[in-house]
C-alpha cells in the first residue's frame, strides 16, 4: 500500500489516533491535561490578580464568596483563589513532571541492569527496591525533605526517591520476558554484545508501558506533591500550590467552602485526565492489545 | 569444512536429559535434515551448535575448530561462518527496525572480518534483498508491513549478510501456509545451489525433509533413533519409531486414508448411501 | 433437509484501513453424519465461517450483510443470545486449536467437565438421565458420572482417578482428548473442530484423528473440521471446501475434489504440499499472495495469481457450477485451467 520510508510511520501514527479517537474517555483526558499545561505555561500571565500569587494580601475584602469579579471567592487574606489556584497548576505540573522524569530515569536505570545481567547483581538491586518499596512513600519523602530542607527541588528529588522502584520492578519485567523473545535470540545467534542487545532491541521495545505507567504515575506524583504540601514540606509561600492552598483552607471549610474546594477541584481534574490519558495511551501503545 | 558432532550430551539443571550422546556428521554442500518432534531434543541440539547453550560433555568441531571450548573474539568470528534461520517468523524481527536495519545489523556486528562501511551495507542489503526475493521498495518497512513468507525472507537475507557457509534451518517453514512454505523452500533450494552452503535443516515435516534433504537423522527423546540417505530412510525405514513416524503422516490422498470409506458403508446410519454411491463412480482412471 | 445450510453468507469488517468482506457469498450444506473439510490458508474465512455458525463473531466490528445459517430448520443469524447459548455447547460443540489455553488453569479436570456437562443439562436433563426435579447433589453426580464416561470413551486411562487432575497434569494430545470429551458431554448433532490437531505432533494427530473418526461412526455425529492441513482432510473427511480470499472455490468429496480437483487454486494447493512421495527438489509453488479484502475488485478474487485468468474474470464473483455428483467449482474457465 504505501511505498516509500515515512509513509508506514505516518500511517501507524494515524492508526494509533483513530483507535485512541474511539474511546471518548481517553480523549477527554487529554483534554484536561492540554488544559493543565495550556494553564501552567500561560495561566500566570493571564490571571485576573497577578499580585495576589506575588503574595499581596487585601484583607479587606477577605471571605468574598465567588462572584463576577472573583470567580472562585477570595481566601482569608483576600487573595483571589481563582489567580492562585490557575498559579499553582505550575508548581504541582513541575513538580510532578520532576518526579516522574527522574523516578522513571532511575527505575529504568536499575530495572535494565537487574533483569539482563541477572543473577547476584539482579539479587542486590531487587532486595534493594523490595527495601525502598517497604517504606512508606510519604514518610520517606518527608524524612528526605527534612533533611536537605524545603524547596521545590528537593521536594522533587524526595519524592522521586521513593518512586523509583514502580519502575524498576517495570522495567526488570519487562527486560525478563523480551530477553527471552525469538529476535532477541535471533541478534544473539549473529553475535551482539549485551549492550547492543540492551540499547537496541530490548528498551526501544519497552519504552511503551514505561510511557504508559509515567503518564498513570504524573496524577499520582501530583497528589503527592499536594500531600507534600498539605503537611507543609515542600514549596515555600508565598509561592503558590494546591497542597498547601488547600492546608490553609482547611480551618474554614464549613463556611468559607470555595477557599477549599476549588484547590481540591484542581488536583482531582489533574489526577483524573492523567489517569484516563493514561489508560488511552496504554491501549494505543500496549503490544498486547495491539492488531 | 564440515560439522562434526560426537557424543554431545546436554542434562539441564534438574536432571532433563535433552541429549543423549548424539554423533552426527555434516558434509560439505550437502542438505542435511533432522527430524524430531517436540520435546526431541533437536532446539537444544541447534542451540550447542551456535553456542547458545553450553554442552554437558561431547564435542562439537568445524572445519576442524572445537565449538564448545571457543569464547570472546573466536566464538564471534565462528558466528559469521555459521548462522541460522529461526521458526517463527512473526517473532524473529525486532518490530521496531526496518527491514534495512535488520538486515544490516549482522555487518555492523561482525564489520570487523566484513569491513563495509554505511553505504557499502546498503549496498549490499538491496543486493540481499533482490536475493531472497523482495526489493528496494521493501528497505525501510517494519516487520508488520510484511506478510509472514515475506517476513521469513529478511530472515534469510540476515542470516545470509555476513556469508556464511553452514545454514541452520530450525523449522523455517512451519508457521507458513502450504503455498508459501512451497515458495520459501523452493528458495532455499536455489539459495544453495547458487551460494554453496551447507544446510543443517531442523523439521518435524517429514513431508518437508523428503524435498529438502540430501541425508537425514531421526531425534527421539535426546537420541539418534535412524540415519541414512533420505531416499533409504523413505523407502525401507529401519527403525519402528522411523516406520510409525511415516505410518502417522498425513498424506494429501484419500487413497492413503487409514479410515478409507470402508467404515461407512459397513456403518449404514452414519453415512447417507448418496454420498459414498457416486463417490465410485468419479474415481479418477 | 441438510442439518446444517449455509446460504450466500456475506461478513463486512469494519476496521482502521476500511471495511473488509471477509465472507464473500458461502455456501455450504452438511448433511446428518458427514465429515466435512473446510481447509483453506490464514485469512481466507475458514474460521470465521466456524464462528459464524455458533455466533461467536463480536459484532461490531463485524456485520452480516446478507445471507442464512440454517441449523435443523432454525435461522441462526436472526436468533437471539439466549436461543444461542442453549445451543453452543449442548447441540452445536466446538473444539479449538490449542489445548493449553482452553482449559482453565486452576480448576480440575473434573470441575470444568461437570459444569459443562450441568449447563448441557440445563436444556436437556436427559443428557444426564434424571427426572428435572432431581436434586443438586444428585445431578452433580450424575454429571460427575457422564464426565467419566466421557474421558473413557476419548480413550483417557484410569478416567475415574484423572479426573480429578488439573490440565498441566496431561499431555497437549491428552488436553485435546478432554476438550473432545468436553464438546461431546451435550450430545451435539454438530461438531465444530477449528485446527484441533496442529498444535500436536503428527503421531498425537493420527490418534486424534482416529478418535475423532471413531466417535462420529458412534454417534451419528455431523462434523466441521476448519484446518490448512490438507493431509488431515484427505485422512478424515467425506466432504471438503476448499476456501480462497473469502469464497468457497471448489467443494464436493474429498475423494473427487482430491483426485480431480478443478479450481486452478485446489489444483495449486495440493500440488504446493510437500508428501513422502516428493522428490528431492523444487516444489510446485503458488507465486503472489492474497489480495487485500478492502475494497476487494469484483470478479474472482484469485484471477491476480491465475496462470488460466482471462478478461472476464474480473467482471463479476463467477459462480459456482456443479461438474459432478456435488462437486461445485466457481470458476469460468475449467477447460484452459485443465492441465
Amino acid at each position: 500500500m504505501s511505498g516509500t520510508g515515512h509513509q508506514p510511520q505516518a500511517q501507524a501514527f494515524r492508526r494509533a489516533m483513530y483507535r485512541f479517537g474511539h474511546s471518548w474517555l481517553s480523549i477527554a483526558g487529554l483534554v484536561i491535561v492540554v488544559a493543565l499545561i495550556l494553564t501552567a505555561v500561560l495561566g500566570p500571565a493571564l490571571v485576573p490578580y497577578p499580585e495576589h500569587v506575588a503574595g499581596a494580601i487585601r484583607t479587606a475584602a477577605r471571605f468574598q464568596p465567588p462572584s463576577s469579579r472573583a470567580w472562585f471567592g477570595t481566601n482569608e487574606v483576600g487573595q483571589d483563589v481563582f489567580s492562585l489556584t490557575v498559579a499553582g497548576s505550575r508548581v504541582s505540573l513541575l513538580a510532578g513532571l520532576g518526579v516522574v522524569l527522574l523516578g522513571a530515569a532511575i527505575g529504568t536505570l536499575v530495572g535494565a541492569v537487574a533483569g539482563y545481567a541477572g543473577g547476584w547483581v539482579d539479587e542486590a538491586l531487587m532486595r534493594l527496591t523490595d527495601l525502598m518499596l517497604t517504606l512508606p512513600s510519604l514518610i520517606l519523602a518527608m524524612a528526605i525533605a527534612a533533611a536537605l530542607g524545603p524547596g521545590l527541588g528537593n521536594m522533587v528529588f524526595a519524592i522521586a526517591m521513593s518512586w523509583w522502584p514502580g519502575f524498576a520492578r517495570l522495567v526488570r519485567g519487562e527486560v525478563l520476558a523480551k530477553r527471552e523473545e525469538a529476535f532477541v535470540l535471533a541478534v544473539r545467534a549473529l553475535g551482539a554484545g549485551p549492550a547492543r542487545i540492551l540499547g537496541r532491541h530490548i528498551l526501544p521495545n519497552i519504552i511503551s508501558p514505561i510511557i504508559v505507567k509515567m503518564s498513570l504515575d504524573m496524577g499520582f506524583a501530583i497528589l503527592t506533591v499536594a500531600s507534600l504540601g498539605f503537611v507543609g514540606i515542600g514549596v515555600k509561600p508565598p509561592t503558590p500550590e494546591w497542597g498547601s492552598l488547600l492546608s490553609l483552607a482547611r480551618g474554614y471549610v464549613p463556611d468559607y467552602w470555595w477557599t477549599a474546594i476549588f484547590p481540591g477541584c484542581a488536583i482531582f481534574l489533574a489526577v483524573f485526565g492523567f489517569n484516563l490519558l493514561g489508560d488511552g495511551l496504554r491501549d494505543v501503545l500496549d503490544p498486547k492489545t495491539r492488531r | 569444512m564440515t560439522l562434526e558432532i560426537i557424543g554431545l550430551t546436554k542434562r539441564y539443571k534438574g536432571g532433563v536429559l535433552a541429549l543423549d550422546d548424539v554423533s552426527l556428521e555434516l558434509r560439505t554442500g550437502e542438505s542435511f535434515g533432522l527430524i524430531g518432534e517436540s520435546g526431541s531434543g533437536k532446539t537444544t541440539l541447534t542451540r550447542c551448535i551456535l553456542g547458545l547453550e553450553p554442552a554437558t560433555s561431547g564435542q562439537i568441531r568445524y572445519d576442524g575448530v572445537e565449538l564448545t571450548r571457543l569464547s570472546g573474539a573466536a566464538l564471534r568470528r565462528m558466528r559469521a561462518r555459521i548462522q541460522i534461520v529461526f521458526q517463527d517468523p512473526y517473532a524473529l524481527l525486532n518490530p521496531r527496525m526496518s527491514a534495512h536495519d535488520i538486515i544490516a545489523e549482522p555487518m555492523i556486528i561482525h564489520r570487523a572480518t566484513i569491513g563495509l562501511d554505511g553505504k557499502g551495507r546498503t549496498a549490499r542489503v538491496v543486493e540481499l534483498l533482490s536475493l531472497v526475493g523482495l526489493n528496494e521498495t521493501h528497505l525501510y518497512r517494519r516487520p508488520h508491513e510484511f506478510s509472514g513468507g515475506q517476513r521469513q525472507r529478511i530472515g534469510i537475507a540476515r542470516a545470509l549478510a555476513v556469508g556464511p557457509e553452514l545454514l541452520i534451518l530450525d523449522e523455517p517453514t512451519s508457521a507458513l501456509d502450504v503455498s508459501v512454505q512451497a515458495q520459501v523452500l523452493n528458495l532455499l533450494h536455489d539459495l544453495q545451489t547458487r551460494l554453496r552452503m551447507t544446510y543443517l535443516f531442523v523439521t518435524h515435516d517429514l513431508g518437508v525433509v523428503r524435498t529438502v534433504a540430501d541425508r537425514l537423522a531421526l531425534i527421539h527423546r535426546g537420541r539418534i533413533v535412524e540415519q541414512g540417505e533420505t531416499e533409504t530412510v523413505f523407502r525401507s525405514p529401519a527403525s519402528d519409531y522411523a516406520r510409525m513416524l511415516l505410518a502417522a503422516m498425513p498424506e494429501p490422498d484419500p487413497d492413503l486414508s487409514p479410515f478409507h470409506r470402508q467404515p461407512e458403508v459397513s456403518a449404514p446410519e452414519v453415512s447417507a448411501p448418496e454420498v459414498s454411491a457416486p463417490e465410485v463412480s468419479v474415481i479418477d482412471p | 433437509m441438510a442439518l446444517l445450510e449455509i446460504e450466500n453468507l456475506h461478513l463486512a469488517m469494519r476496521s482502521f484501513e476500511g471495511e473488509a468482506h471477509v465472507l464473500n457469498g458461502i455456501d455450504l450444506a452438511l448433511e446428518q453424519g458427514e465429515i466435512w473439510g473446510l481447509v483453506g490458508e490464514t485469512g481466507c474465512g475458514k474460521s470465521l465461517t466456524g464462528l459464524s455458525i455458533s455466533r461467536l463473531v463480536a459484532s461490531p466490528p463485524a456485520r452480516y450483510t446478507a445471507g442464512a445459517i440454517r441449523f435443523a430448520g432454525q435461522d441462526l443469524l436472526r436468533a437471539d443470545e439466549a436461543a444461542m447459548q442453549r445451543l453452543r455447547g449442548r447441540r452445536i460443540g466446538m473444539i479449538f486449536q490449542d489445548p493449553t489455553t482452553n482449559l482453565n488453569p486452576v480448576f480440575r479436570i473434573g470441575e470444568q467437565m461437570i459444569d459443562v456437562a450441568l449447563h448441557a443439562a440445563g436444556t436437556d436433563p436427559s443428557i444426564l438421565g434424571l427426572q428435572a426435579d432431581a436434586s443438586r447433589s444428585a445431578r452433580r453426580k450424575a454429571a460427575r458420572a457422564l464426565a467419566i464416561h466421557m474421558l473413557d470413551r476419548v480413550g483417557i486411562a484410569r478416567a475415574s482417578e484423572r479426573i480429578d487432575d488439573y490440565p498441566h497434569q496431561f499431555s497437549g494430545g491428552m488436553r485435546q482428548r478432554v476438550l473432545i470429551a468436553m464438546a461431546l458431554i451435550g450430545r451435539p448433532d454438530l461438531l465444530i473442530a477449528d485446527e484441533p490437531t496442529t498444535a500436536l505432533d503428527v503421531s498425537v494427530q493420527a490418534q486424534i484423528l482416529r478418535l475423532l473418526h471413531d466417535l462420529v461412526l458412534a454417534d451419528g455425529l455431523t462434523v466441521l473440521m476448519i484446518t490448512h492441513n490438507l493431509g488431515v482432510v484427505a485422512q478424515l473427511c467425506t466432504h471438503v471446501a476448499v476456501m480462497y480470499a473469502g469464497n468457497i472455490v471448489e467443494s464436493g468429496t474429498t475423494r473427487a475434489v482430491f483426485k480431480r480437483p478443478a479450481h486452478p487454486y485446489t489444483r495449486a494447493l495440493i500440488a504446493a504440499v510437500p508428501t513422502a512421495r516428493s522428490v528431492r527438489g523444487r516444489l510446485q509453488g503458488l507465486a503472489g499472495s492474497v489480495p487485500s479484502l478492502i475494497d476487494a475488485p469484483p470478479g474472482c478474487r484469485f484471477a491476480s495469481r491465475c496462470a488460466a485468468a482471462q478478461a472476464d474474470c474480473t467482471a463479476g464473483t463467477p459462480p459456482a457450477r456443479e461438474i459432478g455428483p456435488g462437486h461445485r467449482v466457481a470458476c469460468l474457465h475449467l477447460a484452459e485451467a485443465a492441465p
